[in-house]
């Protein structure tokens, strides 16, 4: 049982990292990052580590996300390349 | 970063005016006071269980910056003004190294808590407010740095 729930969890962490990659919408990228900073904090948790996954989901959920939003917000939205 | 109190950022000005929703400003204002006090909760299970000094200072950090997204960053000066931010940094820093300074002038090494001058105290109790005192100086360092990161992104 608990080996279908960290699967999942590894799928769906696999899914955002492509998904964050390939948008162009920068906005929707760096949302989709803290979705995967968060996913990553929740595989910590199934790990027994909970001290990293602390860590990454306070440093990467929240304050990585508002930086980049915040950068985003200075520059253009879309992706040009 | 500016010195005054009610000067309006520029670029916040052109870029992402404060919004004038009073739903947002009163949620803002009841959520960051529980994020602090979460963050000073894990600040003190720092010693014996998760958490610590980073942790908490980055949950003492995100309160203020939600206050900063929210409410922006003029109106959002009063409780951590732009100008304190670096200062404070430098003092927390100051803490940490002077704490092991203090161990290597006793005798020591750098950050060996058993050779603080407190001899009232027991050798364990002794390493527990040493490290208690070193997690002061981490959270106040990674805290203002964090807040002193958003304004300078803003230009403020």
């Amino acid at each position: 049982m608990h080996w279908m729930i960290e699967f999942l969890l590894f799928v769906i962490l696999i899914v955002s990292a492509v998904v964050g990659l390939s948008v162009r919408n920068l906005l929707a990228a760096a949302v989709i990052l803290t979705i995967f900073s968060f996913l990553t904090a929740a595989i910590m948790v199934s790990l027994g580590a909970i001290d990293v996954a602390f860590t990454e989901a306070v440093v990467g959920a929240g304050a990585v996300g508002v930086f980049s939003i915040v950068a985003i917000l200075m520059t253009s939205r879309k992706s040009r390349d | 970063m500016s010195s005054g109190n009610v000067e309006l950022c520029r670029k916040e000005a052109a870029m992402m005016a404060p919004t004038e929703s009073p739903i947002i400003h009163l949620a803002s204002r009841g959520i960051s006071p529980v994020i602090l006090l979460i963050g000073l909760y894990v600040f003190f299970h720092g010693h014996y269980s998760p958490g610590g000094g980073f942790q908490g200072g980055v949950l003492l950090a995100a309160a203020i910056l939600l206050l900063r997204l929210s409410l922006g960053t003029s109106l959002s000066q009063p409780i951590m003004p732009s100008w304190i931010t670096l200062r404070l940094s430098a003092l927390g820093a100051l803490i940490f190294a002077g704490i092991g300074l203090v161990a290597v002038l006793f005798g020591g090494n750098f950050l060996d808590y058993h050779f603080l001058p407190m001899p009232w105290l027991d050798p364990a109790y002794l390493r527990y407010y040493g490290i208690l005192m070193i997690e002061v100086g981490v959270t106040i360092t990674v805290m203002t740095t964090l807040v002193s990161i958003y304004d300078d992104l803003l230009g403020c």
